[in-house]
């Protein structure tokens, strides 16, 4: 498969501006999602996620700017005619068809015969795992079964981009989990760019080549999975998706390489030059983050850090989450409170592997780090 | 589909229009016509157009008008009384007690007399009542009465009976949107924090159903003071009520502007007395569930 | 048992409370169906003559006819202006669309005797003869809340995507609402019509006052009252004017609750 950022443009935004009355909904959106791409707008509910994704559907107008789809200019074009498609949040199942008949609803206009529409609802159902449901009711369906129908009437047009709403946050958390991976697969089989809105960050990483987080109707982030988690551009990012710990620091210095900083428990720190984020609003302190299973806990006694990489500091579990495949400790590193007098315990996670015991709390551990695994805020 | 506001607003009242045309030429204009014609002078059988508010010094002069105001304020508002009281509890049945899948059949059946011809039920009462009527017939045939009872017709008391018949059910639905809108925990967590049955009824159930009884109240009161057929019939034209007055000032009389500001003038007292009640009322009205 | 208790009790005076709804309702069929010339205890015999003799009136088939004639045409008239209003009410964002809508439902706290004589004054203002087209202008405007109220609720229950849905599978803006939005909300539109049939039918007041010289149902009832001898004939046409209603309103609720499950929503009952 070619590349993602070698295929052609689908989707492109540029400045793209919105307002309700004077409420700035889209401020100057710039985006471009390419041919075949499982793109997602993730970020919390007023962010303008749904907004843009109803721009490009053609429901709402926008204030200025353009927006391509293939290459075409979609100013004036309505949403019936664009080359889009969409899986409405309520799913919009016509309760009064049957679900054959909902499926083959877009094909009113479509010139073939009687025959090979039906073969054409068919053959979507059959895509979507609902062979043989065509002549149920559509309004006795389940939540899964009405999103597939909902997915297969969209994709019987063939549209150059589907448009998923938060299509999976109707179900229940296995069914959610279930559709995320057939999801995938359906968007590998039909190769068809999914531009899908979500606030739940887990469904986004799960499923996407590349995600842009939105706030306050602007990206503030567009990356692929691993480096939005591993490396969020700025503080809000990191704690919007996962748990990130922060702390103060101080900058001592700075290289090509690396900037060193001084933070409370990790001492004098060469965090690498890659995971420094300038994004931080103005005025704010330097601040370093990490994630809660970046670094290991060990106990006192027993075998050493294996990478060379790797720095050991000593430190107190003062708080004991038990959640069956693994356990937050809250621990407050030796020598955090030396800082600048306050103490700061860090959340840390670990997998409870069958046999190994949950240290209790007031235990002393060792916790093992490396500079790569803090991320710098400055 | 929901573009631009201005667009939104513009398919909106383009839609609204032929309704709101209809409304305005025939509930409207007549309405801002009678206001124009209480401040006009009456010429013989036709209107002279002139400003006066001669008509207004003559409706407030008029002894028989002051007493047929007050009377149909009061039987109005005893018929509200009537009404909202036997109401309530019907109301509370209906929302607390009835199972979920009989409430529709509920509210049905007390809904079907409401929809039946309304002349038909007063005038039913007239049969009832009646000097030969049911009651009296009856009553005679069994032996209790010699004499037929000539007090049960043609006096305000048939009057309110018959009102309150009439508008029972516009009293219920009211008070029954208001209590099925109270979220049932409250009511628990009344009973939790150690009120009895009662005592939960008097300080969370009765407050938060007051936007309903309130509604019910203006829903009763407002169309009863404006009754027609019931001082028609039951009433048997010696005991009329503001609606009847109206109508003689404007047909039997034919003195237009004269009618005209009455009819202004009872729709200014219902209104006034109508918010002078809310006003009384609001510290209910401020809830929000 | 003390909840029991109450219960129990609250369900007596409720059924009390609906016998005392429908005990002069249930008078019609006894007198209608009663031998006896005058309608007064004790009964005198089971005839059905006054069923037939209310059928050769010819006065009567007169003002049956009209009611019929005006009951059709407002509950049409009104249901298709009251769909208009409902659909930009639920749909729509205007500038004053509160006010648009509380005149156009302002018939329903009317008294209906300001109603008439208001229109009344204007309609001989403008030199419109009375008959039974003045009786529909003044019944589409009382019906009409009640159309409002109907569809109201029939198109807030729809989900606004389902429109967008149809626009996005390739369907105009007017093909949208015809294949998807009318027959959904259909059920509505007929449990409407039934309504505003029934209010119609039995209106009074302004049909009284806005008919000239026509009669109708209600007006012809009115007049015969006077007459003591018509009152069996009135009891028989009555009861059946009930049976009528009933009747109608029990399909327009058929209709009404069909609507509320296709659309899949939840029955929140009655109709107002």
């Amino acid at each position: 498969m070619t590349p993602i950022a070698d295929r052609k443009p689908m989707i492109e935004c540029r400045q793209v501006q919105k307002y309700y009355g004077d409420y700035h909904a889209l401020r100057g959106i710039d985006l471009t999602i390419r041919e075949g791409e499982f793109f997602s707008l993730l970020g919390p509910s007023g962010c303008g996620k749904t907004t843009l994704l109803r721009t490009i559907a053609g429901f709402e107008e926008i204030g200025s700017g353009v927006v391509l789809i293939d290459g075409r200019d979609m100013r004036g074009v309505p949403a019936n005619v664009r080359p889009t498609n969409m899986v409405f949040q309520s799913y919009a199942i016509f309760p009064h068809l049957t679900v054959a008949e909902n499926v083959g609803f877009g094909l009113r206009r479509d010139p073939r015969s009687a025959a090979d529409k039906a073969r054409a609802v068919e053959e979507a159902l059959e895509m979507v795992g609902l062979r043989g449901y065509g002549r149920r009711a559509a309004h006795a369906l389940s939540g899964g079964q009405r999103q597939r129908v909902a997915l297969a009437r969209a994709l019987i047009l063939k549209p150059k981009v589907l448009l998923l709403d938060e299509p999976l946050s109707a179900l229940d958390r296995k069914m959610r989990e279930q559709m995320q991976v057939e999801l995938i697969k359906l968007q590998r089989q039909v190769g068809i760019t999914f531009v899908l809105v979500t606030h739940d960050q887990e469904e986004a990483l799960v499923m996407s080549d590349r995600i842009a987080v939105m706030f306050e109707g602007e990206i503030a982030q567009l990356d692929g999975p691993e480096a939005l988690y591993a490396r969020p551009a700025s503080r809000r990012v990191a704690d919007f998706i996962g748990v990130m710990n922060f702390l103060p620091a101080r900058i001592l210095g700075e290289t090509d390489q690396a900037v060193t900083v001084d933070a409370p428990g990790f001492g004098i720190v060469e965090v690498p030059s890659r995971n420094v984020s300038r994004a931080n609003p103005g005025d704010a302190e330097p601040t370093v983050g990490f994630r809660p299973e970046a670094v290991t806990l060990a106990p006192v006694v027993g075998r050493g850090p294996e990478r060379a990489v790797d720095r050991v500091t000593g430190g107190v579990i003062e708080e004991v989450v038990y959640y069956g495949d693994m356990t937050y400790y809250d621990v407050l590193m030796d020598g955090s409170a030396r800082y600048d007098g306050i103490a700061r315990p860090v959340r840390v996670s670990m997998r409870n592997l069958f046999g190994r015991e949950v240290p209790d709390v007031g235990t002393r551990t060792r916790v093992i780090w490396s500079p790569g695994s803090l991320v710098l805020f400055r | 589909m929901a573009t631009a506001d201005g667009k939104e607003a513009a398919q909106g009242l383009r839609i609204v229009a032929p309704p709101l045309t209809y409304a305005v030429l025939m509930l409207g204009i007549p309405l801002l016509t009678i206001l124009a014609y209480s401040f006009f002078k009456d010429g013989y059988l036709t209107i002279v157009r002139e400003f006066t508010l001669e008509n207004y010094r003559a409706v407030w002069a008029d002894p028989i008008f002051r007493t047929i105001m007050i009377r149909s304020l009061s039987v109005a508002a005893m018929v509200t009384l009537a009404t909202v009281l036997l109401a309530f509890p019907v109301a509370y049945f209906l929302s607390f007690v009835v199972t979920p899948d009989r409430k529709a059949l509920w509210i049905f059946l007390i809904t079907i007399p409401f929809w039946t011809s309304y002349l038909i039920r007063v005038f039913l009462w007239k049969v009832i009542l009646g000097y030969n009527g049911v009651i009296n017939s009856g009553l005679k045939s069994l032996g209790v009465i010699e004499q037929p009872l000539s007090f049960l017709l043609y006096n305000t008391g048939s009057i309110v009976m018959t009102l309150s018949h009439a508008y029972a059910p516009f009293a219920i639905l009211p008070i029954y949107v208001a209590l099925e809108k109270i979220d049932r925990s409250l009511l628990e967590a009344g009973r939790d924090l150690g009120e009895s049955r009662l005592m939960t009824f008097w300080r969370v159930t009765l407050p938060l159903a007051m936007p309903g009884v309130l509604a019910a109240v203006l829903i009763v009161f407002i169309p009863v003071i404006g009754d027609y057929v019931t001082p028609t019939l039951i009433g048997g034209g010696k005991i009329p009520m503001v609606a009847n007055m109206i109508q003689a000032q404007m047909l039997d009389i034919d003195n237009k502007p004269l009618g005209s500001a009455m009819a202004v003038t009872a729709m200014l007292v219902v209104a006034i007395a109508s918010l002078l009640f809310l006003l009384a009322n609001r510290r209910f009205l401020r809830v929000r569930q | 048992m003390n909840g029991r208790f109450q219960g129990g009790g609250l369900r007596a005076y409720a059924i009390l409370y609906l016998l005392f709804l429908y005990a002069p309702i249930l008078l019609l069929p006894i007198f209608a169906f009663n031998a006896g010339t005058i309608v007064a205890f004790p009964l005198k015999g089971f005839t059905t003559g006054w069923f037939v003799q209310m059928w050769d009136n010819a006065a009567l088939r007169k003002a049956l006819t009209n009611s019929l004639i005006i009951a059709f045409s407002a509950s049409i008239l009104s249901t298709c202006l009251g769909t208009f209003a409902a659909r930009a009410s639920t749909r729509f964002r205007f500038p004053g669309k509160g006010a648009a809508i509380g005149l156009i439902m302002m018939p329903l706290v009317m008294p209906e005797i300001i109603v008439s004589m208001s229109l009344l004054v204007v309609l001989l203002a403008v030199g419109i003869e009375l008959s039974i087209l003045t009786v529909i202008l003044g019944h589409t405007l009382i019906c009409m809340p009640y159309a409002v109220a109907i569809m109201t609720t029939a198109f807030s229950s729809l989900d606004k995507s389902l429109e967008e849905a149809a626009y996005d599978l390739g369907e105009t803006r007017f093909s949208a609402f015809r294949l998807v939005i009318l027959p959904l909300v259909m059920p509505g539109i007929i449990s409407a019509m039934l309504m505003c049939f029934t209010v119609s039918l039995d209106e009074f007041i302004i049909a009284f006052f806005l008919a000239g010289n026509e009669p109708t149902l209600p007006t012809y009832i009115f007049s015969q009252l006077r007459f003591p001898k018509s009152i069996p004939v009135i009891m028989a046409l009555g009861t059946l004017l009930v049976l009528a209603s009933i009747v109608l309103l029990g399909i327009a609720e058929y209709f009404r609750r069909r609507g509320i499950a296709r659309t899949g929503a939840k029955d929140t009952g009655g109709f107002l």
